[in-house]
């Protein structure tokens, strides 16, 4: 789960990483009044959407006095914002958070992550903050610095210490540089995060080390124990087919294609939509409808598969193993009756029972076309939607 | 031989008494392995599906001489489960549970350092020997006795393996689900070690998919030592980046762990790579001599 930057710096804040005076705003007017209270005169607009490069796409902008403020904040809100994290067809902003401004001396970089190689949490940072990481990772990876930490003792400050000097922070900016860093840590671990990246972290003119930028990323499997990170959710930064697919426990990702899957297995899930690309066409979804395909969990797979309108076909594929594929056939057959299906749906199953779960669809008097294995699915599909 | 687990491993279930846990005890008994106890603390004394339950898994292994435990409890409470049979010195723990939390499993790793208990797993569908014992959720009647170690991240498409080899008359030694989260109890490498080692594992067909470099690692191994053929095929080349594919660990991050740096790390390696799913096993064959 993504929540937006003035969140991320909230959650922060509480565990002692310094930040900028802030405040989030929906219209201009409030902009206007979030400006006043955050007082100076100079503020930075900053448009809040689920992805980075904002600043390319012009979703940050300097004001220097009230009306600008007001100006930005109005030319902001609704416009469509593209940048390289959110695709071609771009996201809406639906909110600026209005920022102090600083004096900035220096950038930097510094993140914490899961590190899958040791099964530990790392902290990396760098001297070349404001950049993409991968990016400093292609052309300067030794300007990577990172360290590894022992769940037992968690970040230790000579570890910060080590990783502020060695991306060549002042020795007078070291102490700020170590609260900073064991408040992220922190943040990590009590949040439950799967990443909390601050780039740029800034050292200002007068010295101070600030969070300028926060993105933070929390782990799914343990929002059941995170009710104040799970409030932050901002529906209207997902995809409307996938919150309603997650209601019925599907997992589901929109793709750009026209060929509807509805499979068992992330894994098996994964190498229907390659087999379909090898095929020569291109999927619309990832949906992995977990262990048991009954009729109930067809159905609602289906019906959130054909609010796609560029749904051309639909490719089942249930290697059913334990499940009785007759049993699946019938949950198939009674959710195509039930949504009234339209396209052509080739339907492969494996497990016990396979014949006579193959003999049920064929026999239903529905547009359902059996396949005997994989490459019979994908051709059979890929066929039906040309026609 | 095979690696793991054999005709002889004794089993019990964690999370026995669950629904889960007692349809899949029951499939394991049924298909012959050894099932000879559970654990649900608040029931021991008690008998479940013509099995003893215990409270504790000490107890359980004390009174069943039981080396291997399945565990079936629900994600919030599953990395205290694996760390109770840790503790109790079993040799194999294998966790078929799916929604741990990453950071609960980085704690059990720590735990784990220095101890002896292999884990498998979290989210995995289990380990088989055919013929011999199963311990998971896959369907046993599609495996058939052989040659052929699979290995792989994920479980529907371990069966689909599975089940062109057994079309193929290729019978398998010992099929082994490591699972498809990013922070696991065994690697890839763990088990090419074992099968390496195994006089009845001749060839292996390993399934990695996107997110991670565990492939990546796994292809520097076996071009240092492994001495069977391999045959892969890695699931999510047309996945989008930044997409979670269902797994937990299915993810591309910052142009890393693509199906294509993996395909291209273990081809180097010398392994034989299955570009469509629906290759696997004919693509295997064609290495046997």
């Amino acid at each position: 789960m993504n929540i937006h930057e003035y969140q991320a710096k909230e959650v922060l804040r509480k565990f002692g990483v310094a930040t900028l005076k802030g405040q989030v705003a929906h219209s201009p007017e409030e902009a206007v009044t979030a400006a006043k209270n955050i007082g100076g005169s100079l503020w930075v607009v900053k448009a809040q959407i689920h992805a980075g490069g904002r600043g390319k796409g012009g979703g940050v902008k300097i004001a220097k006095s009230l009306d600008e403020v007001r100006d930005l904040t109005a030319k902001m809100l609704g416009m469509t914002l593209v940048t390289h994290q959110t695709g071609p067809e771009g996201k809406v902003v639906q909110k600026v958070f209005i920022e102090q401004g600083c004096n900035i001396a220096k950038e930097y970089y510094v993140a914490c992550l899961i590190d899958r190689a040791t099964s530990h949490v790392t902290m990396m940072a760098s001297s070349e903050g404001g950049m993409d990481i991968e990016e400093v990772a292609e052309h300067n990876p030794n300007a990577i610095k990172k360290v590894d930490i022992d769940p037992v003792t968690g970040l230790g400050a000579w570890q910060a210490r080590e990783l502020a000097f060695a991306i060549g922070m002042a020795p007078d900016q070291i102490n700020k540089a170590v609260k900073f860093m064991m408040g992220l840590y922190e943040a990590f671990v009590k949040c439950d995060c799967s990443i909390a990246e601050i780039n740029p972290l800034v050292v200002t003119k007068e010295g101070d080390v600030l969070c300028l930028d926060a993105k933070m990323n929390f782990d799914s499997n343990a929002l059941y124990r995170q009710p104040q990170i799970v409030e932050l959710r901002d529906l209207n930064e997902e995809e409307p087919t996938e919150i309603e697919a997650s209601k019925f426990d599907l997992a589901f990702i929109k793709l750009d294609g026209n060929i509807g899957c509805l499979v068992n297995g992330a894994g098996l899930a994964m190498a229907t939509l390659d087999i379909i690309k090898l095929h020569g066409a291109s999927p619309a979804n990832f949906l992995d409808v977990g262990g048991g395909a009954n009729k109930e969990k067809v159905t609602n797979a289906f019906k959130i598969i054909l609010k796609d309108p560029n749904v051309k076909g639909i490719l089942v594929n249930i290697f059913g193993g334990i499940m009785k594929c007759d049993v699946i056939a019938e949950g198939v057959i009674a959710a195509s009756k039930e949504v009234g299906l339209k396209v052509p749906l080739v339907c492969r199953l494996e497990g016990t029972n396979v014949e006579l779960g193959k003999k049920m669809l064929a026999e239903s008097g529905l547009n359902i076309i059996p396949a005997n294995d994989l490459t019979d699915a994908a051709k059979k599909i890929t066929a039906a939607i040309k026609k | 031989m095979a690696i793991l687990i054999n005709k002889d491993t004794k089993v019990i279930c964690q999370g026995l008494t669950g629904s889960q846990g007692s349809f899949h005890s029951e499939q394991c008994k049924a298909y012959g392995t050894k099932m000879v106890g559970g654990v649900t603390p608040g029931k021991g004394g008690t008998t479940h599906l013509g099995i003893p339950v215990f409270n504790t898994v000490k107890e359980a292994k004390a009174k069943t001489g039981c080396n291997v435990s399945m565990i079936f409890v629900p994600p919030p409470f599953a990395a205290d489960s694996i760390m109770e049979a840790v503790d109790a010195d079993l040799d194999l723990v294998i966790c078929i549970t799916e929604g741990i939390p990453v950071l609960d499993m980085v704690k059990v790793k720590k735990y784990m350092q220095g101890k002896r208990t292999r884990l498998i797993g979290p989210n995995c569908p289990g380990v088989i020997t055919p013929g011999e014992c199963k311990i998971g959720i896959m369907p046993g009647h599609i495996h058939k006795k052989g040659n052929i170690g699979v290995l792989s991240r994920s479980g529907t498409l371990t069966y689909e393996a599975v089940g062109q080899l057994s079309a193929l008359g290729l019978g398998q030694s010992t099929c082994v689900g490591i699972g498809g989260d990013p922070v696991n109890g065994t690697n890839f490498i763990d088990m090419l070690k074992l099968y390496n080692a195994d006089p009845e594992t001749h060839a292996v067909i390993m399934i990695g998919e996107i997110g991670g470099s565990a492939e990546e690692e796994a292809a520097e191994y076996i071009k240092k030592e492994f001495k069977k053929p391999v045959a892969v095929f890695i699931a999510g080349a047309s996945a989008p980046p930044g997409k979670r594919m269902g797994h937990a660990g299915a993810i591309i991050s910052g142009g890393k762990g693509t199906a294509e740096a993996k395909f291209a790390a273990l081809e180097a390696a010398g392994c034989k790579i299955a570009r469509s799913p629906a290759d696997m096993g004919t693509t295997l064959k064609s290495m046997l001599k």
